[in-house]
C-alpha cells in the first residue's frame, strides 16, 4: 500500500457564503512536511484574527501531531478546548489530536527556556575562575587519593593473606606483557629517529659519533612508559617495560648508525660502553616506578569517575591522559633539575 | 473495533520461520496487527518475541515464510521506498536505546533531520512538542539519558519513536523495571496517545497489569508459533497447558483481580 499522494495544507480566514460571516477554513494535509510552510501562512493570518475565530475542518486532509501543533499555537488554548469540547463538526479523532496536542503545548509555552548566555568578557572571567577552583579541587583530590593509596598499601604490606596475588599478576600480564610488542616497536623506531635527526644535525660538525651518546643518554635518562592503571602492577611492570624500550630503542639507534653512518655494531657498543656512565641507566629506571605510580594513581581516580553513557568513558580517559602526561613532564623536570643540581 | 466491519492489517506475518544454526526459534508463525488496536505479545523467555520483532522491522531476514508491513515485503523494496516504509514505524527497543551522548532533545531531533527537510530550529520546536506528549516536563529536554531514572528514559524513547508520527509503533517490553505506578502511567500515556493520534500499537510485555489495562488483543507465543491472538478474555479460557500456569499463576490471578475491580 502506497500512501496517497499529499496536498500541502492551507488556511484561508473566509466569509462563509450563506452568512457573510469570516471563518478560519482549513483544507488540505498539515503534515510534517509541509511545517515551514504552514507555520508561515499562520503566522501571516494571526493579526487579523479575533480571539476566538469560527473554525471549518470539514475539507482537511491528514492532521499529524506537528500540523495540531501549528494550529493549536495559533488558535491558543483556550479556543481549542472550546473546540475539543463543543464543536461536534470536527471529527472526534481531530478533537481529540487537538485536544491533546493542545495540552503538550501549553506545557512548552509555560517554560520558556532561558535566554541564550552572551559569552562576554565577564564570562570568560567566570570560566576563569570557575577553572582554577576545579584544578585547585582536583588537585587536593588526587593528593587525598594518593594518601589513601598508600595507606592502604601501608596496612596491606602486613597482612599477606590480603595480598591479592592474581589480581596482580593479572593486572601485570594486562599492563607489561601485552605492552611488549608496542612498547618494543615503538622504542626501536623512536631510537632510530633520534639517531637519524641527530645524526644530521652532528654531521655538519662532523661529529657522527656521538649520535651513539646521543642515544644513550636520550634513551637511559628520559624513557619511561604512560597508562594503564592497578598501582603496583605499574610500579613492578614498568621498570621492566621502560629497560625493554631502552634496548629496543638502542637497537633501533645502533641500527641506523650501522647501515646510515657505518658505525659498526662493535664500534657502537665500544663507544657506548666508554662514553656512557651506567647511572644513566639507574636513573632512568628508577624515575619509572614513581611515574607508574602516579599514572596507576589518576587513572583509577578518573576511572572511579565514569558515569553512565560511553561519553563519558571517553571524557574520563582523556582527562587521566592529559593528567598523566602532565605530571609525568611536570616530575620529570623536577627530577632533571635535582639530578643536575646533585651532578649525577 | 466490532469484529464485522473489514479490519486492514498493518503486518501480516505468514508461516514464518527463524531459525539460528539447529535452533528453531519460529516453525509456521502466523500473526496480523490491524490498524488502530493495541496488541499485547507475550511468551515465555526465549520464545522468540524479540526475534518477531526484529524480523517484522526487516532487520532480520525470514528463514521461510513471509513478513508485509503496509503491505510491502521490506527485502523486496527498492532502497528508497524501504526507507519510507521505515519512517512510517517507530520503535521502542527493550532498553530504550537513546543515544547516550546526545541530550533528549538532540535524541528525538534525529529522526526528524534524517527524514525531513525540517531547519534544525523548527526540528527544535517539533522535537519540544513530541517530549510534551510523552509527558516529560521541559528540563528534561536538556538532559543526557544517563541523568534520566528508567522511567523517563522510556518516555524519551517514546517520544522519539514517535517523531515522525508513525503509524504504528513497536514496543519491546515497555514497561519492564518501572515500579507499578511508574508502569500504571506509561500505560495509560501509550493509550491516550493510540486514541488521540489513532496510533496502532505492537507492544512485547511480561507485564499482566499491561494485558488487562490497554491490550485491545493478546498474541500469546509458544511451541513456536503464535497459539492464540484474541481479545483476554477469550486467550484465558485458551486450552494450552502455558497459557493456563501464566494466567492462572499467583501472578496472573492478582492482577485479574485488581481489573476486575476497576
Amino acid at each position: 500500500m502506497n500512501r496517497s499522494p499529499t496536498t500541502p495544507g492551507l488556511v484561508e480566514w473566509l466569509p462563509l457564503p450563506e452568512t457573510g460571516q469570516n471563518v478560519l477554513r482549513f483544507t488540505g494535509d498539515w503534515t510534517l512536511p509541509y511545517f515551514a510552510e504552514l507555520e508561515s501562512q499562520l503566522d501571516a493570518l494571526k493579526p487579523s484574527l479575533p480571539e476566538t475565530p469560527d473554525v471549518d475542518f470539514n475539507d482537511v486532509g491528514r492532521v499529524d501531531t506537528a500540523g495540531a501543533g501549528l494550529i493549536a499555537v495559533a488558535l491558543g488554548p483556550k479556543c481549542l478546548h472550546w473546540l475539543a469540547e463543543h464543536d461536534h463538526d470536527v471529527p472526534r479523532e481531530l478533537r481529540a489530536l487537538l485536544g491533546t496536542v493542545s495540552d503538550a503545548v501549553a506545557e512548552i509555552y509555560a517554560h520558556r527556556p532561558p535566554p541564550p548566555r552572551n559569552f562576554g568578557f565577564v564570562d570568560m572571567l567566570a570560566d576563569v575562575g570557575t577553572n582554577v577552583v576545579h584544578v585547585r579541587r582536583l588537585a587536593f583530590k588526587l593528593l587525598g587519593f594518593i594518601g589513601a593509596t598508600l595507606e592502604t598499601l601501608a596496612r596491606t604490606v602486613w597482612r599477606p593473606r590480603r595480598w591479592r596475588i592474581t589480581a596482580l599478576v593479572a593486572n601485570m600480564e594486562q599492563t607489561g606483557l601485552h605492552a611488549v610488542p608496542i612498547v618494543a616497536l615503538l622504542s626501536f623506531l623512536i631510537g632510530a629517529v633520534i639517531a637519524f635527526l641527530g645524526a644530521t644535525a652532528l654531521q655538519r660538525y662532523g661529529a657522527t659519533v656521538f649520535t651513539v651518546d646521543l642515544v644513550s643518554y636520550a634513551f637511559l635518562r628520559e624513557l619511561e612508559l604512560l597508562v594503564l592503571p592497578r598501582v603496583l602492577a605499574l610500579v613492578i611492570v614498568t621498570p621492566l617495560l621502560a629497560f625493554l624500550a631502552v634496548m629496543a630503542g638502542v637497537v633501533g639507534g645502533a641500527l641506523v648508525c650501522w647501515f646510515a653512518l657505518d658505525i659498526t655494531p662493535t664500534m657502537f657498543i665500544s663507544v657506548f660502553q666508554t662514553d656512557t656512565p651506567l647511572r644513566y641507566l639507574w636513573l632512568g629506571l628508577g624515575k619509572a616506578p614513581v611515574f607508574a605510580f602516579l599514572i596507576a594513581v589518576i587513572g583509577c581516580l578518573e576511572g572511579f569517575k565514569v558515569q553512565g553513557s560511553a561519553q563519558s568513558v571517553g571524557e574520563r580517559t582523556t582527562s587521566s591522559v592529559v593528567q598523566s602526561i602532565f605530571l609525568v613532564i611536570v616530575v620529570d623536570a623536577l627530577a632533571a633539575l635535582f639530578f643536575m643540581e646533585m651532578n649525577w | 473495533m466490532s469484529a464485522t466491519a473489514p479490519r486492514e492489517a498493518l503486518v501480516e506475518v505468514r508461516g514464518l520461520r527463524s531459525q539460528f544454526g539447529a535452533q528453531v526459534v519460529h516453525e509456521n508463525l502466523d500473526l496480523d496487527v490491524y490498524r488502530g488496536e493495541i496488541l499485547g505479545v507475550v511468551g515465555g523467555s526465549g520464545s522468540g518475541k524479540s526475534v518477531l520483532l526484529r524480523t517484522i522491522l526487516g532487520l532480520r531476514r525470514p528463514d521461510a515464510g513471509s513478513v508485509r508491513l503496509f503491505g510491502e515485503n521490506l527485502h523486496d523494496l527498492p532502497e528508497g521506498q524501504r526507507v519510507a516504509v521505515e519512517s512510517r514505524c517507530g520503535v521502542l527497543f527493550q532498553n530504550g536505546a537513546l543515544f547516550s551522548s546526545l541530550t533528549v532533545s538532540e535524541n528525538v531531533r534525529v529522526p526528524l533531520l534524517e527524514h525531513t527537510q525540517l531547519s534544525l530550529h523548527d526540528a527544535l520546536r517539533v522535537a519540544a512538542l513530541k517530549i510534551a506528549l510523552a509527558d516529560l516536563s521541559p528540563e528534561v529536554r536538556h538532559k543526557y539519558p544517563s541523568e534520566l531514572s528508567g522511567g523517563m528514559r522510556k518516555r524519551a524513547a517514546l517520544a522519539r519513536a514517535l517523531a515522525l508520527d508513525p503509524d504504528i509503533v513497536f514496543l519491546d517490553e515497555p514497561t519492564s523495571g518501572l515500579d507499578p505506578i511508574a508502569a500504571a502511567s506509561f500505560d495509560q500515556l501509550i493509550r491516550t496517545l493510540r486514541d488521540a493520534l489513532g496510533l496502532t500499537v505492537f507492544m512485547i510485555t511480561h507485564d499482566l497489569d499491561s494485558l488487562h489495562a490497554i491490550c485491545d488483543r493478546v498474541a500469546v507465543l509458544a511451541h513456536k508459533r503464535v497459539i492464540v491472538a484474541d481479545s483476554l478474555d477469550k486467550v484465558e479460557r485458551f486450552d494450552d497447558p502455558w497459557i493456563r500456569d501464566y494466567f492462572q499463576g499467583p501472578r496472573g490471578r492478582a492482577a485479574e483481580s485488581i481489573h476486575a475491580m476497576t
